[in-house]
């Protein structure tokens, strides 16, 4: 729910029905019995950047997992106007881009190109296609000169990089971003903020990283404990201290 | 997040749990031998270790039906054994024919099969009992005690410490795969079985490569705490008089099967 | 289930006693030369090294790739590792592996876990790397085909020896069982091949050092390709006889004395299992049984039951 008081600010965020990704009163508990959502609601619409925040433990990422399926729990995940079932998951799959936190999690293929060609060519893809679609991605990210290096030897910026390619080139409708600046040096961080910043696609981005938020993200959700506590402009949200201190954040 | 998986420890307080690990092993051992060397059909034996088995689970305090519970596991060597109905000399059940092969069932060749089954179950309940009621840790000391060369015990610790890193490892890899196996409607998916292999053998090679070169680091920081060649766990073990006593009560009640067993009675 | 067991390891009570110490016999051989010879090489250093691989080892066999039709197939490893870190120490990583499996996992028995080493562990690993010790010098392409082609072999002497192990052990019929378990390993070496293949391949490329001249792989004797050798025209002999003659092996076991299915016949024992009214006919007998366990079960819930409402009682 927004954050509903007289907005000192003379823009607000747009009414959005969630055309490109719906969470609806999401629950979750894993096998052991620990509860890690408890009725998460969200809504995203194209063109959003959104960034997610809160302490370590709140389920952000257990809630990211549930957006292509790897965790399924009970509520209702729409994405792109289609309900996620199990029977269309492998198509979900394409519209979703999940980049975890560990991009050599990500990173199997020993070059860069069969590791952004992965998607495409499990899709079915045509050569052709394959080939354009690999070129494209690195192209977004800015690392068309990787194209034949080993995955096993870049930096941790680089694999960064490369790990959000190989996921664009399945072109999906929402990017969804896992602390993508934890462990980079200043300038791979310099250089991630600016990617994103430039990439024109719907954002859902979980980070410790608030000066990057700030700079970034219109729109912010606090979660803490697994639920959602705020969800409203950025500004607005950063201005409460009494807020973020409550939810183990700190003002940039 | 999934250590339960791999440990198939329950702890416990019962007389099982406090016996020395090298009885536990032991006693299980002998009680798989010894149903195997009953012979076939020896049911009112098979039916008493049945027994010794159900009262085994109630002294370890887990219930009675604890591995029998566990027990049911699909064995694709059931089907192997289903040949030995056709296999063994007796009076014939019934005949087929396949092409060119007559296949014969006889009487001694089901009880065959019936009674491997059988003892197939029984052995395999005792060895999950074992690993329930002692830890990993003090099985592999067991061995060691059990004179098992010191280097494959060390290196079956070393398995165990790592195992739940390395599968951890090869989950997130399998999760990545997944979250790109993607369908686009009109269009095949999956990709070959060659390719499939392809990427398999990829994954495989880079965790080789993680786990080759984490190795390293591993022998460093063990050296900085002083390793020197031996992995200790906590409960050093002697053996008592309860261990001797309990052990040798467990040995004979099995010995005393195969009186019933090898002897018809009238 | 994470894990899933591949159709080789065998469970305890499939194997004769005899077969088991026999296995167990030629297990313990095997390995204590393979322990000398790593002592030897590698020294302490290297043990921590044995034990990630098998935890290595371990998580591979849990990656799978979908065949056809919703099954799966999953890597043995036993080539992979020989090639990859020598033949003996491929050996004694094999060893835990299937050790812990049995052990923890049940998947395999423990009498048995003998022969489940020395036909997982030890075979696959001499004649994997047997072979493939024979293109040590050669292009990288040589060494991937070979290396193939060795996985694929490994894995179908495995299936054989399980099968004649079965055979002997009176627990399988011979011309059955090996027709039955080298035809599905047909189709299970080709991908142990495909993945063996790639899994080298990737390491070809970003770490050649590691499979290289001076690599340890590149270390085991010739002998190794004579091994190799034996093992393979022994696969390829006995494989063909044993499902169409089996006869001839029949009778060769015999004269070895390998049958131990010669006690007293079971018939006499039964005697007193009959049911009354059907006589001494088998059937009788096989209710017999089945009414035994019956009784048995009756038992123990009767006893579970009484011994709870004793304690519910206190």
């Amino acid at each position: 729910m927004p954050v509903a008081h007289k907005s000192k600010f003379d823009f607000a965020l747009p009414e959005c029905d969630g055309d490109v990704l719906q969470i609806s009163e999401l629950k979750f508990s894993y096998p052991d019995g620990h509860q890690a959502l408890y009725g998460v609601s969200l809504n995203l619409c194209q063109g959003d950047k959104v960034a997610l925040v809160g302490p370590n433990g709140a389920g952000k990422s257990t809630l990211m997992l549930h957006l292509n399926g790897i965790l399924s729990g009970q509520g209702h995940v729409n994405v792109g106007g289609m309900e996620l079932t199990h029977e269309n998951l492998p198509i979900i799959r394409a519209m979703v881009g999940l980049v975890f936190q560990n991009p050599d999690d990500q990173l199997f293929s020993p070059t860069v190109f069969e590791d952004v060609a992965f998607g495409p060519l499990h899709m079915g893809l045509p050569e052709v296609e394959v080939r354009a679609r690999v070129s494209e991605a690195l192209d977004q990210v800015r690392m068309s000169n990787f194209r034949d290096r080993l995955s096993h030897h870049l930096s941790m910026g680089e694999k960064k990089r490369i790990a959000i390619a190989t996921v664009l080139s399945m072109r999906p409708q929402i990017l969804v971003l896992d602390e993508p600046s934890a462990g980079l040096d200043p300038r791979a961080r310099r250089s991630l903020i600016n990617l994103l910043r430039d990439l024109p696609i719907s954002m859902l981005v979980s980070t410790h990283d608030l000066a990057m938020v700030k700079e970034l993200f219109p729109r912010m959700v606090i979660m803490d404990e697994g639920r959602i506590v705020s969800d409203g402009l950025t500004m607005e949200l950063l201005d409460n201290e009494e807020l973020l201190e409550a939810h183990g954040l700190e003002k940039p | 997040m999934h250590d339960n998986v791999f440990d198939r420890f329950h702890s416990g307080e019962s007389l099982l749990h406090r016996l020395d690990p090298r009885v536990k092993v032991v006693v299980t051992v002998i009680f798989i031998i010894s149903n195997v060397l009953l012979p076939d059909a020896a049911w009112l034996a098979f039916g008493l270790s049945w027994l010794l088995l159900l009262g085994a689970n109630m002294l370890s305090g887990l219930g009675i039906w604890f591995s029998f519970k566990r027990s049911f596991v699909a064995l694709p060597f059931a089907l192997a054994a289903v040949t030995a109905i056709f296999s063994i000399p007796g009076n014939a059940l019934w005949n087929w024919q396949i092409g060119l092969l007559t296949l014969t069932a006889t009487d001694t060749g089901v009880l065959r099969f019936l009674s491997i089954l059988v003892r197939s179950w029984l052995s395999v309940q005792m060895a999950i009992l074992l690993v329930a009621v002692t830890p990993f840790p003090d099985l592999i000391h067991a061995f060691e005690h059990l004179r098992v060369p010191a280097i494959l015990t060390t290196i079956v610790a070393f398995l165990y410490r790592y195992l739940f890193v390395l599968t951890d490892e090869v989950m997130r890899l399998m999760r990545a795969r997944e979250s790109r196996s993607a369908t686009l409607p009109g269009h095949k998916s999956g990709g070959n079985v060659f390719w499939r292999a392809r990427v398999v053998g990829n994954m495989t090679g880079q965790l080789f490569l993680r786990s080759f070169e984490r190795s390293d680091r591993i022998y460093n920081a063990m050296l900085a705490r002083g390793y020197q060649g031996q992995i200790r766990t906590l409960h050093a073990h002697t053996m008592h008089r309860a261990d001797w006593l309990y052990g040798l009560v467990a040995v004979v009640l099995i010995l005393s099967l195969h009186v019933v067993g090898h002897f018809p009675l009238g | 289930m994470l894990y899933a067991p591949a159709p080789m390891h065998i469970p305890d009570g499939f194997l004769s006693l005899a077969i088991s110490i026999f296995s167990w016999v030629m297990t313990v051989a095997i390995l204590t030369i393979a322990i000398r010879k790593t002592n030897k090489a590698l020294g302490e250093r290297q043990v921590p090294l044995m034990g990630i691989m098998a935890a290595f080892i371990f998580a591979a066999q849990m990656i799978n790739f979908p065949v056809a039709g919703g099954t799966s197939g999953h890597l043995l490893g036993g080539a992979l590792a020989a090639i990859i870190l020598g033949p003996w120490a491929g050996m004694l990583v094999m060893t835990a592996v299937i050790a812990v499996q049995g052990l923890l996992f049940q998947d395999g028995g423990l009498l048995v876990m003998g022969a489940n080493i020395f036909n997982m562990g030890l075979l696959t690993a001499a004649v994997g790397y047997g072979l493939y010790r024979t293109v040590i010098g050669r292009s990288n392409r040589t060494k991937l085909i070979v290396a193939g082609l060795a996985a694929w072999v490994s894995v179908m002497t495995g299936a054989l020896a399980t099968s004649l192990e079965l055979w002997l052990s009176g627990t399988a019929k011979l011309n059955i069982v090996v027709p039955a378990m080298l035809g599905v390993h047909t189709l299970i070496g080709i991908g142990e091949a495909l993945v063996t293949v790639a899994a080298l391949a990737f390491i070809f490329r970003t770490r050649p050092d590691l499979l290289g001249e001076q690599s340890v792989s590149a270390k085991g004797g010739r002998g190794w390709v004579v091994a190799g050798a034996l093992i393979t025209l022994a696969v390829v002999l006995l494989s063909p006889l044993a499902s169409v003659d089996p006869d001839g092996l029949n009778r060769v076991a015999l004269d070895l004395g390998f049958f131990a299915t010669e006690t007293a016949s079971p018939i006499n024992i039964l005697g007193g299992y009959a049911i009354p009214f059907l006589g001494e006919t088998p059937l009788s007998r096989i209710l017999a049984g089945g009414l035994g366990v019956l009784v048995v079960a009756g038992v123990a819930l009767l006893a579970a039951r009484l011994l709870r409402k004793r304690t519910e009682s206190t």
